[in-house]
């Protein structure tokens, strides 16, 4: 895969986010009931940055958890390589929460869906708002994210990588071209 | 998708553990750690096998493995139906392949089963589409057992490589001691088996085990004591020694531990007969680690019908897609496919 494009770097990732914690302190009005659940992997390690950088912000830091969408999957067939099952870790009580839902890339939206599923499993919280580090489009279902960090114009023959110091060692996102 | 390498199951069948590799059966307990935490949710199932079918087809009477086979399916979405041999057409006379055969035109995609013959769940993985799941075949292998066993003391002790275990008992009837041997010592740990003369099969050393007819000796530096049944209802009764004199030899006591490591961990694949392979006291102790292995065995068996089907899906995908591609094959530069073409070079794991 061909690199296309360095969307951002580690100061520009760490600005995007911290605009994100303001975002979302402001829209609920503080921090009161506020839950921050990730993706795994790269979704679990945005939510604790985005939990820290609120605890900047509000002075409280929200609880976060870590969900494995993989046993929600649709797709699970369809994808070449098995993925491997990770653990869920939510170790509080979602019912009537604010649940911040953090994901890197939002692509078909399938991922979020089947975390809405999951999440709904576990209880049933206040409301679920949707938080991305990247939105590149080609939505395949009525979904739509509550905070983005960089909208990113994509064509289906590019990806969009977030790499992560917790992850690959440093702090970038990229745009890839598949090979022709 | 950044999809690095990962550890990948390929098989459709699990019919034994002599076959897999040391890192096949970590990806199963490491699959199995997750599904124990599924477990434990309020919402204790999940969408993974929604719309597959699974048939119980057990030849043997049997309560815990079938009910954590159908618990396992259940947790996991599954259809589940259970054969009981007594009561169907087996007896009328079906051979085992017809039965096979018979199940899969009922578009089932998976059968777990239990049979009193060596080499049964192999046979019908060879004739029938439906991923094959061995459940105990006679006294070959039992290998989610020996699957369970090696989660529960993995999450123990911690790790699996250089630790000692014994198994005591009858060790020439069970399939439960052979696949625990195989895992166990593909894993790295050591393991001593321990009978009267009679119950220990020949040739057993080759299988990298040392053997001992004294407990005390089995005991002395063992990790963890696996405690077999007797099965009286495999032989007339008549070879064995008296159980009495059995328990005196080879019981495992509370006298018996003091000499052991004091943290020794005591298990025991169930039914247990109390007062013949270990005192009440033993089984319902604080070494014992029983009743957890039969929790584990749920999660254990979740992680294997997931990773079998899983690979069954993949095989069909990838069957599919080379159909797809090879009708393509005069559009040069065609989108669909070429990423995917790289698979088409590899023949399909068996």
């Amino acid at each position: 895969m061909k690199e296309r494009a360095r969307i951002m770097d580690k100061a520009g990732l760490n600005r995007v986010l911290l605009r994100m914690a303001h975002e979302i302190v402001e829209k609920n009005k503080g921090t009161q009931d506020i839950v921050i659940i990730g993706v795994c992997t790269r979704g679990a390690f945005l939510a604790q940055r985005l939990a820290a950088l609120i605890g900047q912000v509000d002075g409280v830091t929200p609880p976060v958890g870590l969900l494995d969408i993989t046993l929600y999957r649709d797709d699970l067939s369809s994808i070449a390589q098995q993925p491997v099952v990770h653990k869920t870790e939510i170790n509080f009580d979602i019912s009537d929460k604010k649940v911040i839902l953090v994901d890197d890339v939002l692509y078909t939206g399938r991922t979020v869906r089947a975390a809405l599923d999951e999440i709904i499993d576990f209880g049933r919280p206040q409301f679920i708002q949707l938080a991305v580090l990247v939105d590149r489009g080609h939505r395949e279902l009525p979904i739509r994210a509550d905070y983005v960090g960089k909208n990113i114009p994509t064509s289906p023959k590019e990806t969009v990588e977030v790499r992560l110091e917790e992850s690959e060692g440093r702090d970038e996102v990229v745009v890839l071209e598949k090979d022709a | 998708m950044n999809m690095s390498r990962n550890p990948s199951w390929e098989r459709k069948d699990l019919l034994g553990l002599k076959e897999l590799s040391a890192e096949e059966i970590s990806l199963v307990l490491s699959t199995a750690e997750s599904f124990k935490e599924v477990i434990g949710r309020p919402i204790k199932k999940v969408p993974a096998l929604r719309g597959k079918t699974i048939v119980n087809l057990f030849y043997e009477p049997s309560t815990r493995t079938r009910i954590s086979f159908e618990i396992a399916a259940k947790r996991l979405s599954a259809d589940v139906i259970n054969i009981a041999t007594e009561t169907s057409s087996v007896r009328k006379g079906e051979t085992l392949i017809d039965t096979g055969r018979n199940i899969e035109a009922l578009k089932v995609d998976m059968i777990v089963m239990r049979h009193s013959y060596s080499g049964a769940a192999v046979m019908l993985a060879r004739h029938v589409g439906a991923s094959v799941v061995n459940a105990g075949d006679g006294w070959h292998e039992h290998p989610t057992q020996a699957l369970l066993d090696i989660f529960t003391l993995k999450e123990k002790l911690g790790r699996i490589e250089g630790i000692h275990v014994a198994i005591v008992g009858d060790i020439a009837h069970s399939r439960v001691a052979r696949s625990d041997i195989w895992g166990l010592t593909k894993l790295g740990a050591r393991v001593t088996v321990c009978a009267p003369s009679m119950l220990i099969p020949p040739c057993i050393g080759e299988m990298g085990v040392s053997v001992t007819h004294d407990l005390q000796e089995a005991l002395a530096e063992a990790d963890a004591v696996n405690v077999l049944r007797m099965q009286f209802e495999r032989d007339s009764g008549d070879a064995f020694p008296q159980q009495l004199e059995y328990f005196k030899n080879f019981g495992i006591t509370e006298e018996r531990l003091k000499k052991a490591k004091k943290n020794i961990i005591v298990m025991h694949p169930g039914p247990i007969n109390r007062g013949i392979e270990m005192s009440s006291e033993v089984a319902d102790g604080a070494n014992s680690v029983i009743l957890e292995q039969v929790t584990n065995g749920i999660a254990v068996r979740m992680a294997v019908l997931f990773l079998v089907s899983q690979a069954a899906e993949n095989r069909k995908t990838r069957r599919t897609k080379s159909a797809k591609t090879e009708s393509q094959v005069i559009a040069p530069g065609s989108l669909i496919g070429t990423p995917a073409n790289s698979l088409l070079g590899k023949p399909v794991n068996t």
